[in-house]
């Protein structure tokens, strides 16, 4: 039961005073604080990015929750039937109008500074893989797609990129550079991630990424480049659009 | 003695010794939990609007007739939510430690004090909260029974602490729904670990809404109590007349 005291009124008021007080300050303390995070400086300058306590937690999360990604961790998948016919289309930067299907080619920057010059032919030589899985868009929806390609870890191997994958980056950009990724190695290696060639067992369309993109079911889709030009491997965090513009650089899933 | 002498002795004594009674009501942990939940918790939906605004599909309706969308879009502007999804998943990844380490920490405390006895709702609290509601409403006029808190309380107080943890569970689901498939599979699948989600955040609002009525309506007594963790419950003695009676029930 509730216990009852005997004060006297001085003491009463006493508390009651040190109470409130603590509590306002505390309460002032609080906002004062927020107040001083949310202004603080973003950290990719003009771009937006996010304030740095905020980004240090976000990097912590990242350690915390990229810690269980490993090949036993799978993106669902679905029977092919799943797939949608009509796929979401969702941003064209790196899309521009002046790119020429006919001289595309995939450069791939060794860690040795030697580029490999790729022909759309040359990656489906390799052995072609599918997945049907739930898309992710970091807005908050998603769409059954159907995908083929070939893993990065079977291009990886093939091209023999050991010393490549062995880093903890890999970058990527469109041919006009208007568009740029940075994938961490393990999400990269993860058996679904795939580049990707053909969308509903049909070439890529134009606006989703027209010859190659990428496919990472273990990412958000602002991972997933679309029309990859360069690709190259760096043990710092390569430069990524969304990242700069104030969201997780891990956006993984 | 004279009665004017009398007077000023007695009164003299009254500010001496006149003794306040007061009332032990809540716990410094369990006014720590409450008023670190608050701002965490607003912060929590606050941010929880700026990212449902980038994908905004769910409405009350049927067919094509939309009787609630959420959200209008003054609601928006009013907010200035448009165009802040990124910062808005930053703030909320942030939060959510504190809101889940806070409501944890929570639940650990109410289990070993033994509080949550006084928490908990019984057989008889479903019925009882019904006649609660309409005493409150001002239907019924006979005050229903209650220990600490009364039955209406008890099942508000003990629902909001499931659906917290319906929060963080619904939350993981949707924020590693790869890494933690099995609890997205648990939640109905991606797209359903949302909606729950989200219908949870109208749930806080809701809740908020009557919490805020019902501390009014009980006064500032009560106000006041949550924060000093006491509520002073008269004097004694009550001079002149003094007796030891109330003194030993005091002990």
């Amino acid at each position: 039961m509730e216990k009852e005291i005997l004060f006297t009124k001085n003491q009463v008021r006493r508390k009651t005073i040190i109470a409130f007080s603590v509590f306002i300050f505390l309460m002032m303390a609080a906002i004062a604080g927020w107040m001083y995070v949310k202004n603080l400086p973003l950290d990719n300058g003009l771009l937006g990015g996010v304030q740095p306590p905020i980004r240090k937690v976000l990097n912590l999360n990242e350690k915390i929750f990229s810690r269980s990604l490993d090949s036993t961790h799978l993106a669902k998948t679905y029977p092919l039937s799943f797939a949608v016919k009509k796929v979401r289309v969702n941003g064209d930067i790196g899309l521009g109008e002046g790119f020429d299907p006919a001289t595309w080619k995939l450069y791939v920057i060794k860690a040795n500074g030697d580029t490999l010059t790729l022909s759309l032919e040359d990656i489906k030589k390799l052995p072609k893989t599918e997945i049907v899985y739930d898309f992710k868009c970091i807005e908050g929806w998603s769409q059954v797609t159907h995908w083929g390609g070939v893993k990065f870890s079977d291009f990886a191997a093939a091209y023999h990129l050991n010393i490549e994958v062995s880093m903890k980056y890999v970058g990527m950009t469109t041919p006009d550079v208007e568009y740029y990724v940075g994938i961490d190695m393990p999400s990269a290696l993860h058996p679904q991630t795939l580049i990707c060639y053909e969308m509903n067992g049909t070439p890529l369309p134009m606006n989703q990424g027209y010859p190659l993109r990428m496919i990472i079911p273990v990412k958000y889709g602002i991972k997933s480049i679309k029309r990859i030009g360069t690709m190259y491997f760096d043990n710092e965090r390569p430069p990524d659009y969304w990242f700069e513009r104030g969201y997780d650089y891990f956006s993984g899933l | 003695m004279n009665s004017f002498k009398g007077k000023l002795f007695t009164c003299f004594l009254r500010m001496l010794i006149t003794m306040e009674r007061i009332v032990k009501k809540h716990k410094l942990a369990i006014r720590w939990f409450h008023w670190i939940n608050f701002p965490v918790l607003a912060l929590m939906i606050w941010s929880g609007f700026l990212i449902y605004w980038a994908n905004d599909v769910y409405r009350i309706g049927f067919g094509n007739t939309t009787l609630l969308k959420f959200f209008p879009k003054q609601f928006y502007n009013l907010l200035s939510i448009p165009q802040r999804l990124g910062e808005g998943m930053s703030y909320h990844f942030v939060f959510m430690w504190l809101f889940f380490l806070n409501g944890a920490l929570y639940l650990l405390y109410t289990g070993i004090s033994g509080e949550w006895r006084e928490l908990l709702p019984g057989k008889s609290s479903f019925k009882e909260a019904w006649q609660v509601m309409l005493h409150d409403l001002h239907i019924r006029k006979k005050v229903p029974a209650k220990t600490k808190y009364n039955a209406a309380q008890k099942i508000a107080y003990t629902a909001i602490i499931l659906m917290g943890a319906g929060s963080v569970i619904t939350g993981i689901s949707i924020y590693k729904p790869v890494q933690f498939g099995w609890l997205c599979w648990l939640c109905g699948g991606y797209e359903t670990a949302r909606v729950i989600h989200f219908t949870l955040t109208i749930g806080y609002c809701l809740f908020f809404i009557i919490h805020i009525a019902q501390v009014i309506r009980a006064g500032w007594k009560n106000f006041q109590s949550f924060v000093t963790g006491f509520e002073t419950a008269g004097t004694i003695p009550d001079l002149p007349e003094e007796n030891n009676q109330t003194n030993t029930t005091a002990n």
